[in-house]
């Protein structure tokens, strides 16, 4: 493999529905940082059916050029087609850089292709950086590395991991943790149109029905202020003591992976190690004992207030106000506050 | 039918996580548990063959203390336990670890293979997908529920919005997530039975057309840069006041930062 002729930042650029998904513009936006670096270029690929005019989107969140594949057989995820697609790309225009989400799709795809590709992936990364490896100077240090650093052991440990002599350098990438840019009204990029052909074989598999789960769920990565409970909330029906203080701040109700267990709270609203990683400016942690698993994924918010009756509990440890005392009493007299002194401004 | 579970022996990090003096994570300390999404993948395996009949093969990579989880999975249910263990194969990032499992598959028959989604050590949900392109047979992933229809497998395959039911020609990989199922216990027969059952151990001669150059620490592609025990954010003020003080507090803390 000569490393040499690998050029360039590779994005794929998810789209679900022909709706390009969020993370692929968190995605260039740090694609734009680590080109920057390398005094390289951006490339989003996107594929699926009938997508060409998606690309001048990618292009206002800053794609140079956007490789189409487009073809009737990528009409939905499966994961034949679509690895066909992206390792395809990458043989053809030898990226030393490819980044995918660490979504439901990419974390299928990202394996399976860089299996194919023959190439290392580093998965659920939340720091990517450019740099030398080995970090320490030896004689055979190389520049220009992806440095990509992600947690393991639930959160309890993080690690930097390099690709040195394989390429492209593969990670998956958190949803909510890179910084998109502000778009670019009118930006164009230069689209390339790409297809290897797709001839179904026995990895191909039959989509026999698509069941949409219709829920009415705010992204929690998304929100400026998160009211978050745990099980120290006794119950689903006292919630409705987070959803008042959740309303006056304008904020949104998240919860810990116990609310999730105890089946008071959706999945979808998990923050945490095998949730959300959520950084909103201000994060409320009601009767969250703040085990590990659970601060990994919010303890970057900007500022955290733990309200929580046990004194030992280890949410105090990464909260920046933390009070002692009984969510029950504090939390409905906040709210009533709260509102009068909002009320008076 | 044959049904080839991957399983893991991994630390339980959930609750049971331990710590050094000195902040650093103390590994010895912690139990080793077989990994969640594997059991769930085990006893989906479990169920097939209480439904349609299939002999359930365990294999696991790792080192020689490995061979707990085979024994438990064979309390469970299993019928046979192949453990994949050598020092060469040791310090492997996913591809190696994948291209070993997949060597030692080419050596048994199988119609479907099931592994977790992810194991809790490493969070990474890759050896799967990986195995199966090594195998070159279909992949379907974040399975929340596994059908047999003759010599198809019918999976629901869970997305963060949707599933999709999809159908597959066996042989064929699965990956489970743990909300599949709950696994069912050991029974004191199958325990008993489990230590007569012979555990077949393999090491890097017995995989087939693997080269070295993809195997153990020298054969992985990602190498580790560095490695730390998470760096904790500082705790900020922690205060102990009455409910109408703490709110009082509260109040002037997020006036002060500008929230309101």
């Amino acid at each position: 493999m000569n490393l040499e002729e690998y050029k360039g930042v590779f994005v794929f650029a998810q789209q679900v529905d022909n709706v390009i998904s969020n993370i692929a513009f968190e995605l260039l936006g740090k694609a734009k940082d680590l080109a920057n670096d390398l005094n390289t270029e951006v490339t989003a690929v996107l594929v699926g059916s009938g997508i060409k005019d998606l690309a001048d989107q990618l292009a206002e969140y800053g794609a140079d050029k956007v490789i189409v594949v487009d073809d009737p057989e990528l009409k939905e995820y499966r994961t034949e087609p679509y690895t066909h697609a992206l390792s395809s790309v990458i043989n053809e225009y030898k990226p030393e850089i490819v980044l995918v989400g660490a979504t439901a799709i990419g974390r299928d795809l990202g394996p399976r292709v860089s299996a194919r590709v023959q190439t290392g992936l580093t998965a659920d990364c939340t720091v990517l950086e450019i740099g030398n490896f080995p970090i320490n100077p030896t004689p055979n240090q190389k520049s220009g590395q992806l440095l990509m650093t992600r947690p393991a052991f639930g959160g309890n440990t993080i690690a930097t991991i390099a690709c040195p002599d394989n390429r492209p350098q593969m990670a998956t990438v958190r949803a909510g943790v890179m910084q998109k840019i502000a778009p670019i009204k009118g930006a164009k990029a230069e689209v390339i149109e790409f297809n290897p052909g797709f001839t179904p074989n026995n990895k191909y598999v039959e989509i026999l029905n698509i069941v949409k789960e219709v829920k009415d769920i705010v992204d929690i990565a998304e929100a400026k202020i998160l009211v978050s409970g745990g099980r120290g909330v006794g119950s689903a029906e006292n919630f409705k003591l987070l959803d008042d203080l959740a309303e006056v701040l304008g904020g949104t109700v998240s919860c810990s992976r116990a609310v999730v267990d105890d089946g008071w709270k959706e999945k979808e609203l998990q923050v945490g190690q095998t949730g959300k990683t959520v950084r909103p400016q201000v994060y409320f942690a009601i009767g969250i004992s703040g085990a590990i698993q659970h601060t990994a994924g919010m303890e970057e918010s900007d500022i955290i207030i733990a309200i929580n009756k046990d004194e030992t509990a280890p949410i105090f440890d990464v909260a920046d106000y933390g009070i002692v005392g009984d969510l029950n009493k504090i939390v409905p007299m906040l709210t009533e506050q709260l509102k009068a002194a909002i009320a008076s401004k | 039918m044959k049904i080839v579970v991957c399983i893991k022996q991994v630390p339980d990090t959930k609750g049971g996580v331990k710590f050094n003096a000195d902040g650093t994570l103390d590994r010895g300390a912690m139990l080793t548990i077989m990994n969640p999404d594997d059991k769930a993948g085990l006893e989906a395996a479990l169920r097939l063959k209480d439904q349609y009949g299939a002999e359930v093969t365990v294999l696991t990579m790792g080192l020689p203390k490995a061979e707990e989880v085979l024994r438990e999975a064979m309390a469970m249910g299993a019928d046979k336990g192949i453990l994949v263990t050598d020092r060469v194969l040791g310090g492997a990032d996913t591809w190696a670890t994948s291209t070993t499992i997949a060597g030692a598959l080419r050596n048994i028959d199988y119609d479907l293979i099931i592994t977790g989604r992810q194991a809790i050590d490493g969070d990474t949900a890759q050896v799967g997908p990986q195995i199966s392109e090594h195998l070159d047979i279909p992949v379907i992933s974040y399975a929340q529920d596994i059908k047999i229809d003759g010599d198809y497998v019918i999976v629901q395959r869970q997305y963060e919005d949707r599933y999709h039911e999809l159908k597959a020609k066996m042989p064929c990989l699965v990956t489970a997530l743990s909300e599949l199922n709950e696994a069912r216990y050991m029974t004191p027969g199958g325990i008993f039975d489990a230590y007569d059952k012979e555990i077949t151990v393999w090491g890097r001669a017995d995989l087939k057309d693997v080269d070295d150059a993809n195997l153990g620490l020298k054969g992985s592609p990602t190498k580790i840069a560095k490695a730390s025990d998470k760096v904790r954010k500082g705790a900020g003020e922690k205060v102990t006041l009455e409910p109408d003080e703490a709110v009082k507090y509260l109040i002037g803390k997020l006036e002060e930062k500008h929230v309101i």
